[in-house]
C-alpha cells in the first residue's frame, strides 16, 4: 500500500470546557474518497480544519505529505497542497469579482499575474463558469457561489480536497452539476456530508465520528426490491399523461440477501 | 443584495460607461473644487444647471434622487434660516432685535447652490458607478491600498450582514414581536445588535481562515480591466478648460 497523504494519530481537541475529539486516528491515501459522517456538533468541521492547521490539537500528531506538521510554517505548505472547501461560500469568496477570487490563491503561491489569470480562466472553463468571470461575487446565486468557491480551491491545484458539506443548500440541478464535476476529479478527497446521494455516488470509504473518536464505517448495499407510492406533484386540471385510480399502491419492500 | 435602492435602472452601453471610471472620478473632483471656489451667484447657477443636465443625461431615476436631495435640503433650510441673522452686514429686514443681512442671504444662497450642484454631479458621475468599479478606480488612482481593500470588503459583506439582520428580524416578527416604547423592545433590539456583532466577528474569523487556506500572507490583489483611452484624456482636458474658464470669469466679472 502506498504511503498516506494525510495521517492523524491520537488527535485530541477541546473547545473551552468541552472535549470534542478524544483520540482520533485516520489516514487518507491517494485515490481515496472518504465520507466523514457524524451527528451535529460531533466535530467534523473541526477535524477538517485541524488537518490544515487552522486549529492546534491538544495532543497527537498530524503528518501530511510525508512530514510531521507542527507550526504555522509547516501548515502553510499543507494548505497549498490540501484545498479546503468551506461550508458557507460567503466565507470563502471575499474578493470583489469572481476572477479576482479565483486568482487570489495562485497569486499567493507565487505565480505571476499572467500565469494566475490563465490558471483561473482554465479552471473556470472546466467548471463551466467562464461567463461568470467578470461578475461581482455577492450577486451570484447560492449554487453559483458554491461552484466558484470550488474553483478558488481547484485553482491552487491541490493534491487533496477537503470539503465541508459541499452540497447543502443546493437545489437538485446544482447538486447534480457539482457531483458530476467532483466525480471527474482525480484528487483524494475527504468530505463531510449528510447527503446520502453524495456519499453513495462519491465515497469509496466512510468513517464515522462519534463521541470524539473515529470508527471505520461499513458501507454496504443490498438489493432492494420495492414498490411504493411516491409523491408526485403536477398542476391540478392539467393532463399529466396518466390516470389516477382511487387506490394508491401500498408501500412494500423486501430486502433480499445475496 | 444591498439595502440601498439603486439610483439608476439596469442599463447597458450607457454613454457614461464608455469612459474610464477614473475619468469620472477626476471630473467630479475638478468640478467640486471649481464650484467651491466660485462666489458669483450667476456662475453658481450655471454650475447647478450643469449638475441638473448631467443628472438628467446620466439617467438617474427621479424618485430615489429626490429622496437623497431632500436629506441635503433639510440641512440647507437650516442654513437659509440662520445665516442671514448671523452674518454681519447691511440690514435687509429686522424681526424685533434680530437683523437679517443681505450678505448673510447671499452667503446662504451660495452654499445652497454649491452644495446642490456638487451633490448632483457626484451622484451622476460617481453614484452611478458599480461600487466594485469605484473601488478599482480608487486603487488605480493611487489611493492607499488598505483603504481601498477596506472599502471593497465592506461592499462585499454589507449585503451578507444585512441578510443576517433580516433573518434575525424576521425570526423576531415570527414570534409576534412588535416594536413599542418599552423595556422589552429596547432589550430585544439590544440583543439583536449584540447578536449581529457576534456573528460578524465570527464571520470575519471564518473569512480569515478561508483566506489562510488559500495561502494569504498579508497581501491582497486587484485586477483591473479599466483602460484609459485618448477620448478620456480629451474629455479631461475639456473639463479642465471649462473649469479654468469659470475661474477666470469669477475674477473678471
Amino acid at each position: 500500500m502506498n504511503s498516506p497523504l494525510i495521517q492523524l494519530q491520537d488527535l485530541t481537541f477541546d473547545h473551552p470546557g468541552q472535549p470534542v475529539l478524544k483520540g482520533v486516528d485516520f489516514a487518507l491515501h491517494p485515490g481515496e474518497r472518504v465520507a466523514l459522517l457524524g451527528g451535529n456538533g460531533a466535530g467534523k468541521s473541526t477535524l477538517l480544519q485541524l488537518m490544515v492547521g487552522l486549529y492546534r490539537p491538544g495532543r497527537g500528531r498530524i503528518s501530511a505529505f510525508g512530514r510531521e506538521r507542527q507550526n504555522e510554517n509547516d501548515f502553510r505548505e499543507v494548505r497549498a497542497r490540501a484545498g479546503l472547501l468551506f461550508q458557507d461560500a460567503d466565507d470563502q469568496l471575499f474578493c470583489p469579482t469572481v476572477l479576482e477570487d479565483v486568482v487570489f490563491g495562485p497569486l499567493n503561491l507565487g505565480h505571476s499575474e499572467g500565469e494566475a489569470r490563465s490558471i483561473a480562466l482554465r479552471v473556470l472553463e472546466t467548471l463551466g463558469l467562464s461567463r461568470h468571470a467578470g461578475r461581482v461575487t455577492h450577486k451570484l446565486s447560492g449554487g453559483e457561489k458554491r461552484m466558484v468557491a470550488l474553483a478558488t480551491v481547484l485553482a491552487m491545484e491541490p493534491e487533496v480536497l477537503l470539503m465541508d458539506e459541499p452540497t447543502t443548500g443546493l437545489d437538485e440541478q446544482a447538486e447534480q452539476r457539482l457531483l458530476e464535476h467532483l466525480e471527474a476529479l482525480p484528487q483524494a478527497m475527504l468530505f463531510v456530508s449528510h447527503d446520502r446521494r453524495l456519499v453513495e455516488r462519491l465515497a469509496t470509504r466512510a468513517v464515522l465520528l462519534t463521541d470524539g473518536v473515529l470508527v471505520e464505517g461499513i458501507m454496504h448495499r443490498h438489493p432492494h426490491v420495492h414498490t411504493h407510492s411516491h409523491l408526485h406533484v403536477h398542476a391540478a386540471g392539467l393532463d399529466a399523461g396518466h390516470e389516477h385510480d382511487e387506490q394508491t399502491p401500498r408501500h412494500r419492500h423486501s430486502h433480499e440477501e445475496i | 443584495m444591498l439595502p440601498l435602492p439603486t439610483l439608476t435602472q439596469e442599463r447597458e452601453n450607457h454613454w457614461l460607461d464608455r469612459f474610464d471610471p477614473r475619468l469620472r472620478l477626476l471630473c467630479a473632483l475638478l468640478f467640486a473644487l471649481t464650484t467651491v471656489s466660485l462666489q458669483q451667484i450667476p456662475l453658481l447657477l450655471g454650475c447647478l444647471l450643469t449638475g441638473l443636465l448631467l443628472a438628467w443625461q446620466s439617467g438617474l431615476r427621479a424618485g430615489p434622487l429626490a429622496r437623497r436631495l431632500l436629506l441635503l435640503e433639510s440641512l440647507m433650510l437650516l442654513l437659509l434660516l440662520t445665516l442671514p441673522f448671523t452674518v454681519a452686514g447691511e440690514t435687509w429686514f429686522s424681526i424685533g432685535p434680530l437683523n437679517a443681512s443681505g450678505e448673510g442671504l447671499q452667503r446662504a444662497l451660495q452654499i445652497l447652490l454649491r452644495a446642490n450642484a456638487i451633490v448632483l454631479v457626484l451622484l451622476s458621475l460617481v453614484g452611478t458607478l458599480e461600487p466594485v468599479t469605484l473601488g478599482h478606480a480608487l486603487g488605480q488612482l493611487g489611493m492607499p491600498r488598505k483603504l481601498v481593500h477596506l472599502f471593497l470588503l465592506s461592499v462585499r459583506y454589507i449585503g451578507v450582514l444585512f441578510q443576517e439582520y433580516r433573518r434575525l428580524r424576521m425570526a423576531m416578527r415570527a414570534r409576534a414581536f412588535v416594536a413599542g416604547s418599552n423595556r422589552h423592545t429596547w432589550r430585544s433590539f439590544g440583543w439583536l445588535l449584540g447578536m449581529l456583532l457576534v456573528r460578524s466577528l465570527e464571520r470575519s474569523q471564518r473569512v480569515l481562515r478561508a483566506m489562510k487556506c488559500r495561502g494569504f500572507h498579508d497581501r491582497l490583489y486587484l485586477l483591473s480591466e479599466n483602460r484609459w483611452h485618448s477620448r478620456d484624456s480629451l474629455t479631461l482636458l475639456l473639463v479642465a478648460l471649462g473649469c479654468t474658464y469659470l475661474l477666470i470669469l469669477e475674477r473678471t466679472l
